[in-house]
């Protein structure tokens, strides 16, 4: 998708962190890489390679030790409106009922919600397949619904870029594979550029367009990976020559670089 | 076929009713528990002829009890509620926001945490004459030594809660670009209920306490004046009578508390409680 416009560019960013101890952590290093308009991009790769890193370098909550991050090519010095944000857990407010949650983003920013606000927000939520449970509390729902509402909260400012970070990876097997088809229907209701981070390398082939393998400590590109499978995809995919050729090549990869 | 559904059915009835006979034994289970103790000590001093100066059997409590006038009992209850409360109170206003304000300053936290954790490990106890002395004769030094026992749990489990909100919401929060103080009250806040609450019923009980410490020290009114007033004549059957009623008191708070938070907040509840 790189015939797109782009919207977020990495260039060169090295990210450390100090530690304790005095000592400096390299998560990132020498990161470039662009992502396209309505580009769906899985970032992928083993725990520890700075994968949330990213996703936070995008989102104006830190900001890079060198190089650049940039939206629309403004580099990015504070949190940006065009942004939501959907985490592992799913962080929900358990003394707001679902409806509340997912207007909380207006509330906690401009202190009020208006009926129209809850119109779209009851929009969401029947976008998500959770129409009737608008009143419900967080606690009547299961972990698959929860995230689903989470989904819902950072679509509700209409965003141009969705960040995922691992959002299915606490969920069963069978919920997981379920959120998945739902993601990539609500994605191709409502296109947004998405930064999706995961370390499963299925998820990561059926969902992406593009997938970038990360190396661990420090946090490198290992290898950009673009997914040739057509869309919109289905259970169908999964048996996809291409889809199982593309998967066994990532995981060779990961695993060579496991034993090496 | 008949008879074997019959037989069925026999067999269905016990099976249910077993549940059923335990969930009411479950029920009256504390009720038993202290009637038994009652009894038994009740029999204790009878077969034993223990000496109402040392240990006054429950009958001989209940009747010193009666012969003190139900004006005079709520007199002295209400003295010591009054103070109980106020010093509740005053831990209250003063603990939660000085919480918020610990959490958000780390100046504060190096500098006044360590004041307050010398003042509540200063025994309390061993002040009070000190502040009687210092603040005069009024409800001020008691409603002063309830507060000083009381205040500590609330503003700990406070900054606990306040502390333990996901780190992901409050990253929400900034990439919202929200206001500091919605922070607090959206998120932090309401995630500290459970812990404050937890406090809150820690220390109505400390509150109880206090208020009797005070009214050990100086007063003319008051369940814990009572019970000094009635050991000082030897009536230790009467001092029993003023236990019972403070720890009813107590009890009462402590059961008001865990009301509250069920009728206001009772998503901070564990689902078995609500």
């Amino acid at each position: 998708m790189s015939e797109q416009p782009r919207v977020i560019r990495f260039a060169d960013v090295e990210q450390t962190f100090g530690r304790d101890d005095g000592a400096a952590i390299t998560a990132l290093d020498g990161i470039t890489f662009d992502i396209g308009r309505n580009e769906f991009l899985a970032v992928l790769g083993p725990s520890g390679c700075g994968k949330s890193t990213l996703l936070r370098l995008i989102a104006g909550l830190i900001f890079p030790t060198r190089g650049t991050v940039s939206i629309y090519d403004l580099a990015v010095t504070e949190p940006r409106d065009e942004i939501g944000i959907v985490f592992q857990s799913p962080t929900l407010l358990p003394w707001f009922d679902v409806l509340g949650n997912v207007t909380f983003p207006l509330r906690h920013k401009y202190g009020r919600v208006s009926a129209e606000d809850n119109a779209r927000a009851r929009g969401l939520l029947a976008l998500v397949g959770l129409a009737d449970f608008a009143r419900k509390r967080i606690d009547e729902l299961s972990g698959g619904m929860q995230q689903r509402v989470a989904i819902a909260r950072a679509l509700l400012l209409d965003p141009d870029i969705l960040l995922m970070d691992e959002p299915f990876s606490a969920l069963d097997a069978l919920t997981r594979d379920e959120m998945s088809f739902e993601l990539l229907r609500i994605w191709s209701e409502r296109p947004k550029t998405v930064l999706f981070i995961t370390h499963s390398i299925p998820e990561a082939v059926l969902l992406a367009d593009r997938i970038i393998v990360m190396t661990p400590r420090p946090g490198r590109v290992r290898e950009v990976i673009k997914v040739d499978l057509p869309r919109p995809r289905s259970i169908a995919t999964l048996s996809d020559p291409t889809y199982l050729a593309l998967a066994n090549h990532i995981r060779g990869q990961l695993f060579t670089r496991a034993v090496a | 076929m008949a008879i074997r559904s019959s037989r069925a059915s026999t067999k269905v009835a016990r099976i249910m009713l077993a549940p059923a006979l335990r969930i009411w034994a479950d029920r009256l289970a504390p009720t038993g528990a202290l009637i038994a103790l009652i009894v038994v000590w009740e029999g204790a001093c009878r077969l034993f002829a223990i000496p109402s100066f040392l240990l006054p059997s429950p009958s001989a409590i209940v009747q010193a009890g009666l012969e003190v006038s139900a004006a005079q009992w709520l007199g002295h209850a209400g003295a010591t509620l009054r103070v109980a409360l106020m010093g509740y109170a005053a831990a209250i206003a003063v603990s939660i926001p000085l919480a918020v304000a610990l959490v958000n300053s780390r100046f504060l936290s190096r500098t006044l945490y360590p004041i307050l954790v010398i003042v509540q490990s200063t025994p309390i106890v061993a002040v009070a004459p000190i502040i009687v002395v210092t603040l005069g004769a009024s409800d001020l030094p008691r409603v002063v030594i309830t507060f000083l026992i009381a205040f500590f749990p609330i503003i700990v489990s406070t900054v606990t809660g306040l502390k333990a909100t996901p780190e992901e919401l409050i990253e929400l929060s900034r990439s919202l670009r929200a206001e500091r103080a919605r922070e607090m009250l959206h998120i932090r806040l309401p995630f500290a209920v459970p812990y404050i609450f937890s406090a809150l019923k820690i220390s109505i009980t400390l509150s109880i306490i206090g208020a009797v410490v005070a009214e050990f020290v100086a007063a003319e009114r008051g369940l814990g004046f009572f019970i000094m007033f009635s050991t000082s004549f030897f009536k230790i059957p009467q001092a029993f009578a003023g236990l019972a009623i403070l720890a009813a008191l107590s009890l009462a708070l402590f059961r008001l508390c865990t009301l509250v938070q069920r009728w206001f907040v009772p998503w901070s509840l564990p689902k078995s409680e609500r």
